[in-house]
């Protein structure tokens, strides 16, 4: 699987809650966040998690986000920020809002 | 009691102290228990095998980890070796840093790192060992990201608001340590002096290295 984002893409976390393992934190989810880096790919922890070993590895990107758009009532400068890292089908391009 | 002071009234019979086996038994201690002795029966792998790999694990220390630091501060080309790839610039050295990659996120005078993992554990236990156990408490987990300059003060390091505190939350597959800055009036220090300077909580990002006083 190539890796769909870049450095300095502007991008959004999905905002959605299925069931199972999933490593993309409650507080990231619907926010959004600008690419770092993609760091390779790898296994989908929310396969690996019912022994499903096979399945396709997915890009792996560390996406940065302002703290104050994480967390409205965030207590401390804009420039604070917030570093995950996230597999690619949890990102999707940053739609300009409405 | 006949020392006189003692003589309140509670019943001392009663008052020791638990062993770890008094508290009870949980579900999931019970089935790593059982998975564990399948795999022992099942000759997966042995007994002997799983004390070496407990006692591997515990070998781990934040010494190991603070040798890299020290090393980085004085070789620029380390430096760059370890910001490019950790675990390559630490084998290099002679310090197994093992197959999951690892970050190095480096302190500069307008950026300080600090490292949590919200959702579980993780922890690159490869460079500086088993994690504190506040690492891995709700406390730690929730509000360093949430309010960080609040919990960095609690440890004791105040951030200037000139300086971005920025987060790493270890979410997947990569670990992070922090590459602190040298401080100040070291620079006739040893390498393996220096090293000292680098303890546990400065790799974590909790605390920052601090220069001695002449």
């Amino acid at each position: 699987m190539t890796s769909q984002f870049g450095e300095g893409d502007s991008v959004q976390v999905r905002l959605a809650f299925p069931p199972g393992h999933i490593r993309t934190p409650f507080y990231a989810r619907g926010k959004p966040g600008v690419v770092e880096s993609y760091v390779g790919n790898f296994s989908n922890p929310e396969e690996l998690a019912f022994g499903h070993k096979d399945g396709a590895k997915l890009p792996l990107y560390r996406v940065r986000f302002r703290q104050l758009d994480l967390w409205p009532d965030y207590q401390g400068p804009e420039h604070d920020s917030a570093v995950l890292d996230l597999y690619e089908h949890w990102l999707e391009p940053l739609r300009a809002k409405s | 009691m006949s020392d006189g002071v003692h003589d309140h009234d509670h019943d001392h019979s009663r008052t020791f102290q638990p062993d770890i086996e008094d508290t009870p038994y949980s579900t999931h201690q019970l089935m790593a228990e059982a998975v564990e002795r399948l795999l022992i029966e099942k000759g997966v792998f042995t007994t002997e095998a799983l004390r070496r790999q407990i006692e591997i694990q515990d070998s781990r220390t934040p010494s190991q980890g603070a040798a890299l630091v020290a090393k980085a501060w004085v070789d620029p080309s380390f430096r760059q070796h370890l910001l490019d790839d950790v675990n390559a610039a630490a084998d290099a050295v002679g310090v197994p840093a093992g197959d999951i990659p690892i970050r190095a996120v480096e302190n500069t005078a307008d950026l300080h790192n600090v490292i949590v993992c919200t959702l579980c554990s993780c922890y690159p236990r490869q460079l500086i060992g088993l994690p504190p156990d506040w690492y891995k408490s709700r406390a730690y987990r929730s509000r360093m990201v949430h309010e960080p300059r609040a919990v960095l003060a609690e440890f004791g390091t105040e951030i200037a608001n000139n300086i971005e505190v920025r987060v790493h939350d270890s979410t997947a597959d990569l670990r992070f340590i922090v590459l602190p800055m040298r401080p100040d009036g070291t620079e006739q220090m040893s390498e393996a002096d220096l090293a000292a300077l680098v303890s546990r909580d400065c790799m974590i990002g909790v605390s920052v290295p601090k220069g001695r006083t002449a």
